[in-house]
């Protein structure tokens, strides 16, 4: 009987330590999601206050029937896009297409402050209106 | 029976002339290649039937070019327009000298898809009528190798609102060339749409150009009698009102397929459509029955979103009144059930 309770005991708290664990790691993973729509080609909010130094996980959901880019980056990253030519970008989170009626996830860490836009390049949009400001402070 | 028999006779004719690159469609070029240096477009209505003549006219090149139009229902036919109603229609307001005119000639210049309602070819262009919310034939026109403009959403939808009937017209480049197709060669096209009411989509015609691009356009109405117009403040002005000239109508009748114009006792409005592209935010609503056009025809206001008519029945201040007495007494009904009971032992 004293056996089965010590076998209990180390039972309950080998439990607790991997319940504890886990709660640390979920803290840990967890990144605030800022929501963007994009409709009408543009972007709703079309303002965001962010912080550095943390992480943010923007989920932009394309209502449109056509495909649209969120680039993020100051002024000349903009100007290196309006005149680029990539068709499509995925591999850098600051610069994702999202297709035609789909939302796309991607996760940013701003490492300093400062003014930057969120925009679409595809031919025609940026001239459309299609930006937004991000504060990063 | 729909009322083809008491609609006044009416003809409405809308061609829209380029200085430029004014075009009569939503213009959708996949690679540029393809330059359009005018779309002139025609819509007549006669016995309930709205006649919708476009062309495209194109300066060659070795892509794809692809336009989509809002139209007011679903065309009972789709075939090739006649050869010089355009043109007539547009001397008739503009005669030009002949000595003068080869020195004045201008530049010519998934959510589930849409459903797709017809589809025929007419020399180098292949003609979809589709049906579908603007989401749905935003994406078919995508699927379909159209570049949508960034507007092109927004204006669907402004569209699709009203009615969900669309025509995309592709025209194959390489299939000009194959048919011997000279560059600058315009191909009409002949809809026929039964309607209750003629329309006439303006607002399409900024598509794909900034706010401030100037939109210039002529619109033509023949009617039986002088038509009700929804004219704006500003952006488009009624140039000429008067009786159809009886050589116009000779002419217009003797192009193909234009034997549906009455012989005679036709009203010829002009209208001119000079606005920029930022201002160009509504149609031509017109009326026939000589009653007030629509606003929701003409794109000012949203379906549902206009004062009901006053009704012949109990007014809404009597209706209030009687709600607020029958929730009045049952408030007192209820407390007095509610004395009652604690007053009993």
């Amino acid at each position: 009987m004293l056996l089965s309770r010590n076998r209990l005991s180390v039972v309950l708290a080998l439990a607790g330590l991997v319940l504890v664990a886990a709660a640390l790691r979920a803290a840990a993973g967890t990144v605030p999601v800022q929501p963007v729509e994009i409709k009408y080609s543009r972007f709703e909010p079309n303002f965001l206050r962010l912080e550095a130094g943390k992480a943010v996980t923007f989920e932009i959901t394309n209502t449109d029937p056509i495909d649209h880019e969120f680039i993020l980056g100051d002024r000349q990253v903009q100007e290196r896009h309006e005149t680029g030519t990539e068709p499509h970008h995925g591999e850098i989170p600051t610069e994702v297409t999202v297709p035609a009626g789909q939302t796309v996830r991607t996760t940013v860490t701003f490492d300093r402050p400062g003014r930057l836009l969120m925009a679409c390049h595809l031919p025609g949009h940026y001239a459309y209106g299609m930006k937004a400001q991000v504060v990063v402070r | 029976m729909r009322r083809l028999l008491i609609v006044p006779l009416v003809l409405v004719l809308l061609v829209c002339s380029a200085g430029g690159a004014l075009a009569c469609a939503g213009v959708f070029s996949p690679n540029g290649n393809v330059n359009l240096l005018r779309t002139t477009t025609l819509a007549g209505y006669a016995d309930g039937v709205e006649h919708y003549v476009t062309s495209f006219t194109f300066a060659g090149g070795g892509a794809e070019f692809g336009s989509v139009i809002p139209l007011p229902g679903v065309p009972e036919s789709v075939e090739r327009g006649g050869d010089w109603t355009l043109q007539r229609l547009n001397r008739e307001v503009n005669p030009v000298p002949e000595f003068a005119a080869a020195a004045n000639v201008r530049t010519l210049a998934r959510t589930d898809s849409a459903e797709v309602l017809l589809e025929t070819t007419i020399d180098a262009l292949d003609i979809t009528i589709l049906r579908g919310g603007g989401d749905e034939v935003g994406r078919w026109a995508k699927d379909n190798g159209f570049l949508l403009s960034p507007d092109a959403p927004e204006v669907l939808d402004f569209y699709a609102e009203r009615s969900p009937i669309f025509m995309a017209a592709r025209f194959d480049a390489a299939a000009a060339r194959d048919r011997g197709q000279a560059i600058g060669e315009g191909t009409p096209i002949h809809l026929a749409i039964p309607t209750d009411n003629p329309w006439v989509p303006l607002r399409i015609l900024g598509l794909g150009k900034q706010a401030v691009e100037r939109i210039e356009a002529d619109v033509f109405l023949l009617t039986e009698r002088k038509p009700e117009l929804l004219l704006p403040d500003r952006g488009l002005v009624l140039e000429r009102s008067e009786q159809g000239s009886a050589s116009l109508i000779a002419d217009l009748r003797a192009d193909k397929g234009m034997s549906w114009i009455p012989e005679s006792g036709m009203w010829l409005s002009y209208l001119r459509v000079d606005s920029t592209a930022g201002d160009l935010t509504y149609d031509l609503a017109v009326d026939v029955k000589g009653e007030e056009p629509s606003r929701v025809d003409a794109g000012l206001a949203r379906i549902g979103s206009l004062p009901a008519a006053p009704s012949a029945g109990i007014p809404l201040w009597a209706l209030t009144a009687v709600a607020l007495l029958v929730a009045a007494a049952g408030v007192a009904a209820g407390r007095g059930w509610s004395l009652r009971r604690a007053a009993q032992p």
